[in-house]
């Protein structure tokens, strides 16, 4: 993400408004996959990470109610990079008591991004607590939006949802696989993935091939550093 | 299992990451191993998604309009579109192609 020039709160709102209005189409994806529009609105507040509700829903999504443990397992992974936000984070906020449990909620792609854009130490923090206050906001209102709008819609194939599905998990990796080992691991994980499918149950084919190809991914780097 | 229940054990388990890098020493970033790791399961996890979401359906290899769909969507990643640009075109993409055929 490009994040512009200015004071700290006008960056902050601005990132807050474009991150936060995709929620529309997570509130859409949500209900079509078959949550009901209070679960899909919890889960924009309580799990509140973009990359990890899109995996949740997308696995619910192919295979229901019997594929909830490999959702709740793929959500997790997924989230493992803001435990590395929130380590670089920690010094620069230094929030004290039950602020710690607030910072670790807010604790995402942008706020970090923006905190880690600004120069002055003040800065750092104000960007970090205005970033993730302002997504949060703008994320939840447009999930309602979106949930309310994949209501009318009772097949996920109406509009293409199930390509626009595909369109946004491609988007949030796209940035991660600029370079070769990423986009091999990439490579592996789509193919591998989909041959998967074919053999076992609904989840399980995105962890195995995820596990493969991050194997691959650290021997890869292995033998090029040797 | 419960869906509710699901969503609140998801939610918690998510959490867990962001509360624990509050809670550790910050020389854990030092470890490049760690960093790695979770930079490649981003990656792995979601791209498997991606393979999922577009090529099958009901258990079986499906080649439909998703696919373009998809290839719109890296082209307009190319040209740097907004993210909801790219969602709604590549949407929009599919559904137009069914319409069609």
């Amino acid at each position: 993400m490009s994040i512009g020039k200015g004071s700290v709160a006008s960056v902050s709102v601005s990132v807050g408004l474009a991150t936060g209005i995709y929620g529309i189409s997570f509130g859409a994806l949500s209900v079509t996959a078959g949550f009901d529009i209070w679960q899909t609105m919890a889960l924009s507040i309580l799990m509140f990470s973009g990359g990890s509700q899109f995996a949740f829903v997308a696995v619910f999504a192919t295979g229901g109610v019997s594929a909830l443990p490999a959702a709740i397992t793929s959500a997790w992974l997924v989230g493992i990079r803001n435990g590395f936000y929130a380590l670089t984070l920690a010094p620069r906020i230094g929030p004290k008591g039950l602020m710690k449990v607030l910072a670790a909620q807010l604790t995402i792609d942008e706020s970090t991004a923006v905190s880690a854009s600004r120069e002055i130490e003040s800065e750092k923090r104000k960007g970090f607590w205005l970033t993730g206050l302002s997504v949060f906001v703008f994320w939840n209102l447009a999930t309602v939006f979106g949930a309310l709008l994949g209501g009318f819609l009772s097949d996920p194939k109406v509009f293409g949802l199930d390509a626009a599905a595909a369109a946004a998990l491609f988007a949030l990796v796209w940035p991660r696989i600029q370079q070769s080992t990423g986009a091999l691991i990439a490579a592996v994980s789509i193919i591998g993935s989909t041959l998967l499918s074919l053999v076992l149950p609904s989840g399980f084919p995105v962890l195995v091939a995820a596990g493969f190809a991050v194997a691959l991914g650290f021997w890869l780097e292995r033998s090029k550093n040797e | 299992m419960n869906s509710w229940l699901a969503i609140v054990l998801g939610s918690i388990a998510v959490f867990s990451w962001k509360f624990l890098g509050y809670l550790l020493p910050a020389r854990l970033l030092e470890s490049r191993m760690l960093s790695k790791l979770a930079g490649f399961l981003t990656i792995a996890l979601l791209s498997g998604l991606v393979g999922v979401q577009t090529f099958s359906g009901n258990g079986q290899l499906e080649f439909d309009a998703r696919i373009p769909a998809l290839l719109v969507a890296a082209l307009l990643l190319r040209l740097k579109s907004p993210f909801i640009v790219i969602v709604i075109v590549a949407g929009a993409t599919a559904a137009l192609l069914r319409l069609a055929f």
